[in-house]
């Protein structure tokens, strides 16, 4: 329910429906982290301790 | 819902149940006595692991999943088994990657090696001159990895490595270094000195100077796309960029060392009771003491950083090389001796006296390697025949490099 | 290999080459042809790799891993850096 209920119905019918379409329409944020992180590549060289 | 993803290096910090890839000397033997040599090797132990228990050890390491085992030593090819377990291994999904000084490498071997794809080899080499290098490994050792070299690539063996300890004297030879590589289809490695082994011995006036240390740093980052490091310069992290690896030590996290009787320290670097995690003849084997072991198990817990913790490079060179440390007389929690802020110059004139490794198979009476030839004592060794930790102590003919390092040696 | 070069609705399985090896955050994967070394860092991302093989399509692995339509693109970029370096490979309708 948007906030400002009383303020939408003021307002030019148009602009208060895409409003109110585009507040419900915000869904839960989605973190998505880059994908690079979900796959890294290393050296097999790349590590201390061997010869 | 949410994609979450660890960074790296805390994951690996913490442990694995088994290393990715790790270090094991086959042999304390060899026919060089290089001045800096890790492991102080040039007779062989007696209680070295038979070729029997290495198959064993060879077997943990299939099961456990570690993908690939640097074998070096002393002059691991000096083992008249070591072809059989280089097969072994291969056979039983471990890759092998093994350091040598060329000694072995004749066309016949570097064919055979050119034709799998499971052996990686390194030849061992400290100058891109022989007048740099024999400094170092001796006389003639320059012209023996060459011919090494020539083999392999004479046989088709592309991008077999060449691995260079960075001194005070070679640090001036880093694009001559690379020439060498390219010339013989090559990949260049270069590693860090560290104080340890007889490396302890020539560390002050071998390792690289702080300015030479910058201008390796800078090669590298300009230069060395293609060279390979071990990331064994991540303590060079704190002049800025970090180089590419994990940058971090991997000691007892992800990588550790078997040395020639069974002992497992954390790294091939630090050879010394500090860091004896185990020995893979005691019950449960190798796995046992990669998961069980106290020292292991002190090594994953988080790192407090000490003294380092405040200074704004920590983040990046995370204090350094623990051997670095430990061998200087540096405390652990304190800055490396080679710190690129200058920390641990400072630290070193105040610092606990040096210390020694635990054990030495050097040749006796042995040189500088300028001065010539290793002399060798011929004869029997006192304790033939005797059992020495359930293993007789032989002293015969087919192990004549006990007796000669370079018994079988062909020019 | 971009994300969208890199076919969703083909068969993909891992390279014979390469071994996995679990582990508490993912992965490893090591080719021991290329020498390449990668660590795969959710085990969700392990469940679609695993899956691969016995999936007539990599979306259809991705699904039932358990990959909701937003996570999927990060799911594919991944795919597709695999690919790149050779650790799964297409294979052929069977």
């Amino acid at each position: 329910m948007p906030e400002n209920a009383a303020e939408l119905l003021d307002r030019p019918a148009a602009d208060a429906a895409v409003a109110e379409v585009n507040e419900f329409t915000e869904l839960e944020p989605v973190e998505v982290v880059a994908a690079d992180l979900l796959v890294e590549e290393i050296s097999i060289d790349g590590m201390c301790g061997v010869y | 819902m949410t994609v979450t993803a660890a960074p790296l290096t805390t994951v690996f910090q913490s442990g694995l149940d088994a290393p990715i890839c790790l270090t094991w000397e086959l042999t304390y033997a060899c026919n060089l006595s290089c001045v800096h040599c890790l492991s102080s090797s040039g007779r062989r132990d007696p209680a070295e692991l038979t070729t029997d228990e290495c198959k064993r050890v060879i077997d943990e390491f299939e099961r456990m999943q570690v993908f690939y085992v640097n074998i070096g030593g002393g002059e691991p090819t000096v083992r008249p088994d070591f072809w059989e377990l280089v097969d072994y291994a291969t056979a039983h999904h471990v890759g092998v990657k093994f350091s040598t000084n060329g000694l072995r490498i004749t066309p016949e071997v570097a064919r055979r090696l050119a034709g799998s794809n499971y052996i990686d080899v390194q030849i061992s080499l400290d100058g891109a001159t022989a007048e740099v290098n024999d400094a170092v490994r001796g006389r003639g050792s320059f012209e023996m990895a060459t011919r090494a070299m020539r083999n392999l690539a004479d046989a088709g063996f592309a991008g077999f490595k060449i691995s260079v300890v960075m001194t005070r004297h070679n640090v001036a030879q880093l694009d001559a270094f690379k020439a060498v590589a390219d010339s013989f289809g090559a990949q260049l490695r270069i590693t860090r000195l560290r104080p340890s082994g007889r490396g302890a011995d020539v560390w002050d006036e071998l390792h690289p100077t702080a300015s030479q240390q910058r201008v390796l740093y800078d090669w590298l980052v300009a230069h060395g796309e293609n060279v390979l490091t071990g990331d064994s310069f991540f303590h060079l992290a704190g002049y800025g960029q970090e180089l590419p690896g994990l940058n971090m030590c991997g000691a007892g996290r992800v990588v550790c060392l078997i040395d020639p009787v069974g002992d497992v320290y954390a790294c091939p670097f630090a050879i010394h009771e500090e860091f004896l995690a185990g020995n893979v003849r005691a019950p449960g084997g190798f796995a046992a003491v990669w998961r069980g072991s106290d020292l292991f198990a002190g090594l994953r817990r988080p790192q407090s950083g000490g003294a380092c913790a405040s200074c704004s490079a920590f983040e990046a060179c995370q204090g350094g090389c623990m051997a670095a440390k430990f061998f200087t007389g540096l405390p652990l929690d304190g800055p490396d001796p080679e710190c690129v802020r200058g920390f641990g110059e400072a630290a070193l004139a105040t610092a606990d006296f040096a210390r020694r490794p635990s054990g030495d198979h050097s040749h006796r009476g042995r040189p500088a390697a300028a001065r010539g030839p290793v002399p060798v004592t011929i004869g029997p060794r006192p304790d033939h025949g005797t059992v020495v930790r359930d293993t007789v102590v032989r002293d015969v003919p087919d192990r004549a490099c006990d007796q000669s390092p370079l018994a079988g040696f062909t020019p | 290999m971009s994300t969208s070069e890199f076919d969703l609705d083909a068969a993909w399985r891992l390279h014979p080459q390469v071994s996995i090896r679990p582990e508490r955050f993912g992965a490893l994967l090591y080719h021991f042809g290329t020498r390449r070394l990668s660590f795969l860092k959710n085990p969700a991302l392990l469940a679609v790799v695993s899956g691969l093989a016995t999936h007539p399509s990599a979306r259809a692995a991705c699904a039932d891993a358990g990959i909701g339509a937003a996570e999927l693109p990060a799911y594919t970029r991944a795919l597709a850096t695999l690919a790149e370096s050779q650790m799964i490979c297409g294979r052929t309708a069977s």
